[in-house]
């Protein structure tokens, strides 16, 4: 199967300065929008502007940039209901994303799915599953079909360590090992299936060698260091465009907030969290670039401010968007507009 | 100044328990900074405030329970504005583990008392003032209500607001039930069928299971036919040429379904439409054969003069919104009604060869069908209704009847019938009586015509009141009086 | 998981085919016309289908396209979910309706939910077939009809074809669905014998068919119990009793108005059912005729179902389980009023 090169990445510069060159930064800027976004989420969950279940990937911003940086925009990616940083890496605009979460008609998914349901057709974003391992046996058949069809273009599936226990885990690494289809298994291994720890839902925890005896190349990496993510998302996203077979890639990483905005966290330790807290990825790689001079403390003023700017404009517009009309309740159940199921 | 709020956890939570302070007046937080502690009902969550500053007061202590969005505590002097990532975590300390959810007391309700398990801790504590009387009736006075056929919303307790006990639903029984004969076993198709053509159900012998009545028995009891002592033996229960059967036209509009739908009627070839319409027909014209061959008519009218009533009716409709104005037809129907009460040998009924009075008016309303045919739906005890009731009936009547919804109750045992034909732009009405009633009032229209008044010709608006009915329970002078109090209480509408 | 070796029919007479092989021609001709079409399943390709329906297909279209699967019903199910969504057009095929329950993950919580919770994004034009019922003496896990299960959910159509022409005709149409379609075929029809049909007619996969008009009752049904209450009608008939028979063939949508138009002119009803009689199919159909046409009703409603147990083993209890002509007919009598 012959791969067409990698997209180049599109590097915003939007209020960095002109400077720097470096991807680094542009991998700061991503990292500090979604965390700033998801900040920005739990207030507005908190003032009830946005309902449902909401689950934030606070600590994990690292995997969200690193993987889907690798992408090109060909590619198809399937999430889990833990996506904003997935959704916004891609290239989700912030404002229908929000506007989801509103429950409006301008929302990604017309506001029919909400914090769990980002969709987006036109940039091969296929959710947003909310039904832990749901997400994995899509990724198989659209790789099944780029294969039939020839296409040369890949499938990125992301989903945590609980997702390892069902079965449909087993079932889909099988098949795209058996009929060796070009997807990546990301792997988001942040130690817990909701409130169980690793060790009490997985016999065998070292996740990459289970993967491996399906057949498939598999490894690890560390998930708190963009950098890390980046390179080995790339070496597997190479190995699938070249080989066309599949891969497994573990990212072992930490959410530093409860699973939920419901989640009173009673299952861990503080002690624990304030460790995971000391490799938080965006306070390692803003030191980084400070400590070599690659970013003043006034550029990252500048980085800060300007997404502080985005959201605050994005807010304000999903808040303005309008709710969708309940005349159009059971439009989307069948293609056909309004076809009436009793 | 800010305000740091109960935050709302959850699209189910309306109020959380503050459980703890994590912070004190006086103290800088940050963004991000977890400074209370919280109950949810589910569980205790360390929650954060959203603004820069120095905690200046806490406005809600403790324990106390307050709705999502309370001021919990004020933020003022804003420290400088902070760019590196929120603040270090402020320690807790040992969280308090799940609050048990305060049960409700059993005694709070004096008088009553819970019929239920005591709520588990673990659920949500229901608001303290649930209300509990209309669950307060214990199981054996529900059992007993049962088994009486006693409807328990329809007994007073002993001492009002209290709960029903025994005893009242055995005074209850007492005085009486509540005058309703038991109801007749009958398809729907035969009470439609029945109430089209004008049987009394409750005198069709049933043939289907139990003794209940189906189409068919409508039809035989239309034909003056019994039913043959092997009705219910082997072979084929339909005669060859069952008779097709009324349909009201719309009546099968489906009625919790949009209308996207297609109507049976309106899938039904036209050769059916007219076999339905025929059947109507031929229903219409066995009772009305029926009462023509048994019933010796005797018919009397007058002319009315309704000025009175016309301005009464004028003045009081610009008072009402237009949905609930008043048309002269409920005005007729209700002093046809009046009327009755006034001269009760024409309300009732003959049967076994002697009168019998009604002891309410059920008035028989004659109500045309769009698609030809006719139906008589019942408005019960109209004389004892004010207008506005009887202009409500009639609305709501015409409306059910025209889209097939009447209750089957709404169409058996009228005491007098009133068939007004002034929206059909005719004078005068002679009707025939429906039996086993012995009258029936008619009405033509309210239009203008010369009129003398004092020697002098004017023109005023006048209606012919028209009076059939069964001779041999009255005779021409009751059907005279009865046209006179009519007549009467058109004259002074405003004190019905 | 047992397979069942089926009887390859092949009748040798142009003029005739049979249930199998309308399905496999409906396959084929797709699969010709199409190249997005492909059929996946358990053993759909070297063994030819549990119950021979893709026989010889693997030698036509090759592996890439007859593609045996796994034993991993929700994996290879999603798996057609997300060919779908990537451009195809699959045919997945699950053995029985017991075996679907391992997908109904996929099937209820991505096929059904996909495009409406994308806010309309995300068609999946998928084709689930599987074998439904009883009357083989498979047992409690390979004889039920839990078809009504799936009528439940929308966003999902239902079909049951019970004729030969409708099992070569409703294919084509559901592969044309932007949106997923499940094929359930009753296990007793696949050596049913008739008259080819034409392979240019168009399928119909939006209503219901009236299978024999009558005047005295309407029997509602579809699938493996057609042919008994065709079989019952003809009895009624020798009682003086004329029945009409509905063959639903669209479980989901159900086609009212077929329904309730014959209600209207014969006045009674009776619902025969494979599935189980609590929280029914026939329970919904009895619920809207009662809904659409109470007015029309001259009985009660009559429902011949399974009997609520697993279907057995033994040939006499599995047949005491199932609708059969003789309940049919009874049930019919009584709506008539008459006792045979």
């Amino acid at each position: 199967m012959h791969a067409p090169p990698t997209e180049p990445r599109a590097v915003d510069t939007r209020d960095v300065d002109p400077r720097s060159t470096d991807p680094r930064v542009e991998d700061l800027r991503q990292m500090l929008r979604i965390r700033r976004f998801e900040e920005r989420c739990v207030e507005l969950y908190s003032s009830s502007k946005i309902r449902g279940f909401m689950h934030l990937c606070i600590g994990e911003e690292a995997v969200s940039v690193g993987v889907l940086g690798q992408l090109g925009p060909a590619d198809a990616v399937v999430s889990t209901y833990r996506e904003h940083g997935h959704a916004l890496a891609r290239g989700l605009s912030m404002t229908a994303i929000l506007a989801e979460m509103f429950g409006r008609q301008t929302g990604v998914s017309r506001g029919r799915g909400g914090s769990m349901h980002l969709f987006d057709a036109a940039r091969r974003f296929y959710g947003g599953n909310a039904i832990v391992g749901g997400g994995l046996p899509l990724a198989v058949g659209l790789a099944l079909a780029e294969k039939m069809r020839c296409t040369g273009r890949i499938v990125a599936c992301l989903f945590g360590d609980g997702a390892m226990a069902e079965g449909e885990f087993h079932e889909s690494a099988n098949l795209a090992a058996l009929w060796r289809l070009p997807v990546v298994f990301f792997c988001e291994n942040n130690g817990y299936a909701m409130g169980t720890a690793l060790a009490g839902e997985h016999a065998q925890t070292d996740l990459a060698l289970r993967a491996a005896s399906y057949g498939m190349v598999s490894w690890s990496a560390d998930g708190m260091d963009v950098l890390a993510v980046s390179d080995a998302a790339r070496r597997a996203v190479e190995f699938v465009r070249d080989s066309g077979e599949p891969c497994f890639v573990e990212l072992h990483t930490y959410r530093f907030r409860a699973h939920s905005m419901y989640d009173p966290d009673r299952y861990r330790d503080k002690a624990e969290i304030a460790s995971w807290r000391e490799r938080d990825p965006i306070t390692a790689l803003s030191a980084a670039l400070q400590g070599d001079e690659t970013l003043s403390q006034h550029d990252l003023d500048r980085i800060e401010a300007g997404i502080i700017a985005e959201i605050d404009q994005a807010v304000a517009e999903a808040d303005a968007a309008p709710e969708e009309s309940v005349d159009d309740l059971t439009l989307f159940v069948h293609s056909e507009a309004h076809r009436d199921h009793h | 100044m800010p305000e740091f709020r109960m935050p709302s956890l959850g699209a189910d939570m309306e109020s959380g328990r503050l459980l703890e302070w994590l912070v004190s007046p006086g103290d800088a937080v940050h963004r991000g900074d977890v400074v209370a502690v919280v109950d949810t009902d589910k569980a205790a969550i360390e929650v954060e405030c959203f603004d820069d500053g120095v905690v200046s007061a806490l406005l809600v202590q403790p324990g106390e329970k307050v709705p999502v969005g309370t001021a919990l505590a004020a933020i003022g002097a804003p420290a400088p504005p902070a760019i590196t990532e929120p603040g270090t975590i402020t320690e807790p300390g040992a969280s308090p583990g799940p609050a048990a959810a305060p049960l409700p007391s059993v005694d709070a309700v004096p008088g009553q008392r819970l019929a239920t398990l005591p709520v588990p801790a673990v659920m949500p504590a229901p608001p303290a003032v649930t209300p509990l009387a209309p669950q307060g009736v214990s199981p054996l006075v529900r059992r007993l209500a049962r088994q009486r056929g006693v409807d328990l919303t329809a007994v007073a307790a002993a001492v009002p607001g209290q709960v029903v006990h025994r005893a009242d639903v055995e005074r209850f029984c007492a005085a009486g039930p509540p005058a309703r004969t038991s109801r007749v076993r009958a398809s729907p198709l035969a009470r439609r069928l029945a109430a089209a053509s004008g049987v009394d159900l409750a005198g069709v012998p049933g043939t289907a299971e139990a003794g209940a009545v189906r189409a068919e028995d409508v039809y035989r009891a239309l034909a003056g036919a019994r039913p043959g002592p092997d009705a219910s033996a082997t072979g084929p229960a339909l005669p060859a040429k069952r008779p097709s059967v009324p349909t009201a036209e719309p009546s099968t509009v489906p009625t919790a379904e949009p209308p996207t739908v297609p109507t049976a009627a309106a899938h039904a070839p036209s050769a059916a439409a007219q076999s339905h319409a025929s059947g109507m027909r031929r229903a219409i014209a066995e009772l009305v054969s029926r009462a023509n061959r048994e019933i010796p008519h005797y018919y009397v009218s007058t002319s009315i003069d309704m000025t009175a009533a016309t301005q009464w009716l004028r003045a009081r409709n610009r008072e009402l919104d237009v949905s609930e104005r008043i048309v002269p037809a409920a005005l007729l129907l209700l002093c046809a009604a009046r009327a009755a009460v006034a001269v009760p040998e024409l309300n009732g009924h003959w049967v076994d060869g002697a009168f019998r009075p009604a002891a309410t008016v059920d008035l028989g309303t004659v109500i045309s069908l769009r698609g030809g045919g006719i139906m008589v739906p019942v408005i019960p005890d109209a004389a004892n209704l004010t207008i506005d009731h009887v202009m409500a009936a009639v609305r709501d009547l015409v409306e059910r009847a025209r889209s097939g919804r009447l209750r089957a109750s709404a169409l058996t045992g009228a005491s007098i019938t009133v068939s007004n034909l002034g929206d059909q732009g005719v004078d005068a009405v002679f009707g025939v009586v429906y039996p086993p009633q012995v009258a029936l009032v008619g009405f033509g229209a309210v239009r203008d015509r010369p009129w003398t008044v004092d020697g002098l010709l004017g023109v005023r608006p006048a209606v012919v009141a028209s009076l059939a009915a069964d001779h041999r329970a009255s005779d021409g002078a009751v059907g005279a009086r009865f046209l006179r109090h009519i007549d009467r209480l058109l004259q002074k509408p405003e004190e019905l | 998981m047992t397979t069942i070796e089926g009887v390859v029919g092949k009748t040798g007479d142009a003029t005739q085919m049979t249930y199998r092989e309308a399905i496999r021609e409906a396959i084929r001709e797709a699969m010709r016309r199409d190249d997005r079409v492909f059929l996946m399943g358990e053993d759909v390709g070297r063994y030819g289908g549990c119950y021979a329906v893709s026989m010889g297909l693997l030698e036509e279209f090759g592996p890439d396209r007859i593609r045996d699967t796994p034993l991993s019903e929700s994996g290879f199910v999603g798996a057609g979910i997300g060919a779908a969504l990537g451009g195809m057009r699959p045919i997945v095929e699950i053995m029985t309706v017991n075996f679907s329950l391992l997908a109904l993950d996929q099937i209820m919580n991505n096929a059904a939910t996909l495009l409406h919770m994308s806010g309309g994004q995300l068609a999946v034009p998928i084709v689930i077939r599987m074998t439904t019922g009883a009357g083989r003496q498979l047992a409690a896990q390979h004889s039920h009809s839990l078809e009504g299960w799936y009528a439940h959910i929308p966003g999902l159509k239902i079909l049951a074809p019970a004729t030969i022409d409708d099992a070569r005709g409703m294919l084509w149409p559901a592969l044309a669905d932007p949106d997923p379609v499940l094929i359930f075929e009753n296990g007793s029809l696949y050596t049913v014998e008739g008259p080819a049909p034409d392979p240019t007619a168009t399928g119909d996969i939006s209503h219901a068919a009236i299978r024999r008009p009558g005047r005295d009752l309407t029997i509602v049904t579809y699938g493996g119990t057609l042919s008994k209450a065709l079989a019952a009608a003809e009895d009624l008939a020798t009682h003086g009793v004329d029945a009409e028979v509905i063959d639903l063939r669209v479980l989901r949508p159900l086609d009212d108005a077929t329904m309730v138009a014959s209600v209207a002119r014969t006045h009674r009803a009776v619902i025969v059912d494979e599935g189980w009689r609590s929280g029914s199919l026939a329970a919904e159909i009895s619920a809207r005729l009662v809904e659409q046409a109470f007015y029309d009703l001259d009985a009660p409603i009559e429902r011949v179902c399974s009997a609520e147990v697993p279907i057995p083993y033994a040939r006499h209890m599995e047949e005491a389980a199932l609708p059969q002509v003789a309940g049919i007919v009874a049930a019919s009598l009584r709506t008539v009023g008459t006792h045979a």
